[in-house]
C-alpha cells in the first residue's frame, strides 16, 4: 500500500501557495514532518510501519528539495498551474537573450582554457547577481502581476543561467584537483 | 547489571523493555563496541579491561579462529593467514586494492570482490569481517547480560554501495540484527554535538587507519544535518606506515624482503609513526631473518616529508565537500577530529592552517565513533521516548546512475542529495519489436561508466513489441536509511507489466549467507531448528508487543470490525508461539502485519498532521 501523498509541497509543509517562501519556516517544518516519519523514528517498528516510513520520508525530502530550490520551486508551481515549461524541448528564446548567451559561454571557456581562477570566480559573481534579478523578476510575476506566462519566460531564462553557474563550479573543481 | 524497569505511560501492557542495542565502529586497523547505559554512551571492554580489539583475524591449520590481540602477535609469524586492515577489501575488486605487491596474502580474484586463499579454505572479506563482528558481539553479550536486540555499524561515510552491502552482509553474517548503517563523521558529530549542546555548522575530519571522510554538519535544534561529505576511501593511517616502510627499505638497502619481513617492518614503521606524535625522532630497529639488521633513526621532518602528500589528499576532498555545502572555511565554528590518524601532529597543523583555527579534540578520536553508534542504536531500539529524540538527516557521498549509449553515464541520483531518497527516469526502446533491454547501474562522479564503479547489472524482458521508442520504460532508484540502492524497472505504455528489482550483491547472495549462517550454527553446536524457533518467537512477541503498543495508543482510529480482526489475528499468533513450528508462526507474523497495514497507515497519516500543528493532538473523523 502506498501512503496517500495528494497534498501538495506547499500543503505538505503549511506555506502559503506562492514563489516567495519563509526559508525558516519551510526548515522547521521540514524537521517537524521529518521528526515524525524518518525511518530512524521507526527502526523498532514492524516492517509494514518501517517500509511506509522510508516512503513518507523519502517523499518529504522531495518535497523539501523541491521548494527549497527557487528553480525547481517555479517550476513547481507552473506544474501546479497546469502549465508546462516544456524546459527540454522548448528552446525558442530571443535573438538578443542566445547572444549573450554565447557571449558569456565563450567567456567562461576562455577563463577554463587559460587556467584563470580569478576570472572565473569573477563570471560567477556577475552570474549570480544576474540570476538574482531574475528571481526577483520570477517573484513579482508569480506572486504580484500572477502572470504566469512572464513567469515561465524568466523561468527558462534563469535554467540558462544556472547552466552557466554549474559549468564554471565544474570549471573550478577541475582547476582544482 | 540489573535495571529497575518502569514502562511508560499509556504503552503497551507488558513492562517496557529496555532493549539491548549496541553502536559498533568496525574499524580498519581496530574495532569497538558501546552501548547506552543508564543514559551514558559506554564502550565496552574485554575481560582484562581492554576497549580496543585489533581488526586483526588468524585462521589456523586445525580450524580454530584468533582475534584481535591474539592474532596481532602472529602477523609477523604467519602474514599470509593473518588476515590485517580487511576493511580495505570489502566491497573491492583486486584491482582496486592499493599496495597489493607488499601484502602477504594468497589473492583469488573473484566476481565482485576479492578474496583469500587462507589455510582455512578461501575467504571472503565479508566473513573476515563477520569474524570481528562477532567476537564484539559476544564481548556485548556477555557484558549485557542477554541477547541483543541489534546494532548500528558505521562505516565511512565515502564507502559506496558495494562496500556498504557488504559491511551489513557481513553484520548479518555475525548473527547480528542490523538497526542502521551509521556514517562514521556523523557518529562522531552526535556524541560531540550531544556532549557539547553545540549550534551551528561544524566539520567532522575523520582519518582513520585505511579511510578519509570529510562531512559538513548543521547542528540545530536536535536536528543533526549533513550538508555534505567527500573523502577518500583508500587513505588513512596504513598509507602512512606504507610511506615509513619504503622510506625504510631506501635506506637501508632491502632489495626483495620476504613477506614475513614486510610484515615486521610495517610493524616498526607503525611504532616510529606513533612514536613521532610525541617526540623529534624515533629510532627504528629490526632483525630480518636474513640476519641483516636494520637501524635507522627517522626524523620528525623527513617523516613529514615523506607524507606531504598524504596530507594534501585530504585537502582535495575537504575543499569540495565546502563548496558542495556552498560555504567558505569561516562558516565552519568547529573542526572535530576523528580517527586514530588525526594523532599525528602534521595533520593537526594542516587542519589548523586550512580552517584557520585550532581542532576539536576533546573527546577520545579513536572512540568517539562507536558512542555515538551507541546513542544511535539506543534511540532506533525504541528505548527513548520518540519525539524528542534528535533528528539524524544524512547524505549519499557519491552520485548514483545508469549507462547509456557510448559508454556514457546518465546521473540518476546526485551526490550529497538527503537520504532516504528516490528518483525515476524513463527510457525507451532503440529497435522496432524490441522486447528486453539491459541495465547497468553505476556509482561516481566520472562521465565515463568506465571510470565509474559498476554495481549491479540486470534486464528487464517481457516489453511487448513496439516500433523504437514507443515504450516506456521507467527505472526507479530508491536508496533507504542506509544508503543503500535498489533498482526497478517497468513497461508503462502497455497493459502487461514487466518488472524486476535488483540488489546488487557483489559477489554474495543470500543464500551464499544464509549457507554461512548455517555452516557458523552447526560448526559452533548449535541446533539450527531451535535457533529458527527462538527467532521467530522474538520477532512475533516483537510485533505482538509494537501492535499493543500503538492499539492502546491510537485504537480510536480503527472501526470496531477492524479491531476485531486485528484482535484475532494477535491471540491466533499468540497460540502459535506456545507451539514449535516456527514456519507456522511466521505465516502468523505476515498475517498480523497484512492486517495492521492501513491501521499503520492511519497513524503515519495522523501523525504527520500533529507535525504540522505544533504536537497538538487532532482528532480524525473517520
Amino acid at each position: 500500500m502506498v501512503p496517500d501523498f495528494s497534498q501538495d509541497y506547499f500543503a505538505l509543509f503549511g506555506l502559503p501557495r506562492a514563489f516567495r517562501i519563509d526559508a525558516a519556516q519551510l526548515d522547521q517544518a521540514y524537521h517537524a514532518l521529518q521528526g515524525r516519519v524518518h525511518p530512524d523514528r521507526h527502526a523498532h517498528l514492524p516492517e509494514t510501519e518501517r517500509r511506509l516510513s522510508m516512503q513518507w520520508a523519502t517523499q518529504v525530502n522531495e518535497a523539501y528539495r523541491t521548494l527549497k530550490q527557487p528553480l525547481l520551486r517555479a517550476h513547481y508551481l507552473l506544474r501546479l498551474a497546469g502549465m508546462e515549461t516544456g524546459h527540454e524541448s522548448n528552446t525558442a528564446m530571443p535573438a538578443a537573450f542566445l547572444m549573450e548567451q554565447m557571449e558569456w559561454r565563450e567567456a567562461v571557456a576562455e577563463a577554463r582554457a587559460a587556467g584563470d581562477h580569478h576570472e572565473l570566480e569573477k563570471l560567477m559573481q556577475r552570474l549570480e547577481k544576474h540570476g538574482a534579478g531574475l528571481r526577483g523578476e520570477i517573484e513579482s510575476s508569480f506572486d504580484a502581476k500572477k502572470d504566469f506566462a512572464a513567469a515561465a519566460d524568466a523561468v527558462r531564462r534563469l535554467m540558462f543561467i544556472e547552466k552557466l553557474e554549474h559549468e564554471i563550479e565544474d570549471a573550478l573543481e577541475a582547476l582544482e584537483s | 547489571m540489573a535495571l529497575l524497569q518502569i514502562s511508560e505511560p499509556g504503552m503497551s501492557a507488558a513492562p517496557h523493555q529496555h532493549r539491548l542495542a549496541v553502536g559498533i565502529d568496525l574499524g580498519t586497523t581496530n574495532s569497538l563496541v558501546a552501548t547506552v547505559r543508564n543514559g551514558i554512551a559506554v564502550v565496552l571492554q574485554d575481560e582484562v579491561g581492554r576497549s580496543l580489539l585489533p581488526s586483526i583475524v588468524r585462521y589456523q591449520a586445525d580450524g580454530s579462529v584468533d582475534v584481535g590481540y591474539a592474532a596481532q602477535g602472529a602477523q609477523a609469524l604467519d602474514p599470509r593467514n593473518t588476515i590485517v586492515s580487511v576493511k580495505r577489501f570489502m566491497g573491492r575488486g583486486l584491482k582496486d586494492v592499493a599496495h597489493i605487491e607488499s601484502m602477504p596474502y594468497d589473492f583469488l580474484d573473484a566476481e565482485g570482490m576479492v578474496r583469500l586463499r587462507t589455510v582455512t579454505g578461501v575467504k571472503s572479506p565479508v566473513e573476515v569481517s563477520a569474524e570481528i563482528l562477532k567476537v564484539l558481539r559476544e564481548r556485548a553479550e556477555a557484558s549485557l547480560g542477554g541477547e541483543l536486540t541489534g546494532a548500528v555499524i558505521t562505516v565511512p561515510a565515502y564507502f559506496d554501495d558495494a562496500q556498504r552491502q557488504a559491511t551489513k552482509d557481513a553484520a548479518r553474517l555475525a548473527g547480528l540484527n542490523v538497526l542502521r548503517l551509521l556514517n562514521e563523521p556523523t557518529a562522531a558529530a552526535i556524541a560531540y554535538g550531544l556532549d557539547n549542546a553545540s549550534e551551528g555548522v561544524y566539520a567532522v575530519f575523520d582519518l582513520g587507519g585505511g579511510t578519509f571522510d570529510i562531512s559538513i554538519l548543521k547542528l540545530s535544534r536536535g536536528v543533526f544535518e549533513v550538508l555534505a561529505t567527500n573523502g577518500d576511501a583508500a587513505l588513512g593511517g596504513d598509507d602512512f606506515d606504507q610511506r615509513v616502510y619504503c622510506w625504510m627499505l631506501d635506506e637501508a638497502k632491502i632489495r626483495f624482503p620476504s613477506i614475513e619481513d614486510t610484515r615486521r617492518l610495517l610493524l616498526k614503521a607503525r611504532e616510529a609513526k606513533e612514536m613521532l606524535t610525541g617526540h623529534d625522532v624515533a629510532p627504528v630497529h629490526a632483525e630480518l631473518s636474513t640476519g641483516e639488521a636494520v637501524d635507522l633513526t627517522l626524523k620528525i621532518d623527513t617523516f613529514a616529508d615523506i607524507t606531504k602528500t598524504l596530507i594534501s589528499k585530504t585537502l582535495g576532498p575537504t575543499r569540495k565537500a565546502l563548496r558542495d555545502a556552498g560555504l567558505t572555511v569561516h562558516d565552519i565554528k568547529g573542526v572535530v577530529m576523528v580517527g586514530g590518524a588525526t594523532r599525528m601532529p602534521q595533520v593537526q597543523r594542516a587542519v589548523a592552517d586550512y580552517f584557520k583555527q585550532e581542532p576539536l579534540t576533546n573527546l577520545d578520536p579513536e572512540k568517539v565513533v562507536a558512542l555515538g553508534a551507541a546513542m544511535q542504536a539506543n534511540v532506533l531500539a525504541g528505548n527513548r521516548a520518540g519525539a524528542d529524540d534528535w533528528l539524524l538527516l544524512d547524505v549519499i557521498p557519491l552520485s548514483l546512475g545508469m549507462e547509456t549509449m557510448g559508454g556514457l553515464t546518465e546521473k540518476v541520483i546526485p551526490r550529497n542529495a538527503t537520504i532516504p531518497i528516490a528518483k525515476a527516469q524513463d527510457f525507451t526502446t532503440f529497435k522496432d519489436g524490441q522486447t528486453a533491454m539491459s541495465f547497468h547501474i553505476v556509482q561516481g562522479e566520472r562521465e565515463l561508466v568506465a571510470d565509474c564503479r559498476s554495481l549491479a547489472k540486470f534486464e528487464l524482458r517481457g516489453i511487448p513489441p513496439m516500433v523504437a521508442g514507443a515504450a516506456r520504460i521507467r527505472v526507479t532508484f530508491q536508496v533507504d536509511a542506509d544508503g543503500l540502492l535498489s533498482v526497478s524497472a517497468r513497461e508503462m505504455t502497455s497493459g502487461v507489466e514487466a518488472s524486476i528489482t535488483v540488489k546488487p550483491s557483489y559477489g554474495l547472495t543470500d543464500d551464499e549467507i544464509a549457507g554461512m549462517l548455517k555452516d557458523s550454527i552447526e560448526h559452533v553446536g548449535d541446533d539450527v531448528q531451535a535457533r529458527n524457533l527462538r527467532e521467530q518467537q522474538v520477532e512475533a512477541g516483537r510485533l505482538i508487543e509494537a501492535v499493543e503498543a500503538a492499539l492502546a495508543e491510537d485504537g480510536r482510529l480503527l472501526r470496531a470490525d477492524e479491531r476485531a480482526d486485528i484482535d484475532e489475528e494477535i491471540a491466533s499468533l499468540r497460540k502459535r508461539i506456545a507451539g514449535t513450528d516456527h514456519r507456522a508462526i511466521k505465516a502468523g507474523v505476515d498475517s498480523l502485519n497484512a492486517a495492521t497495514q492501513d491501521f499503520a497507515a492511519r497513524r503515519m497519516d495522523q501523525s504527520v498532521r500533529r507535525a504540522l500543528t505544533g504536537h497538538k493532538v487532532i482528532e480524525l473523523k473517520l
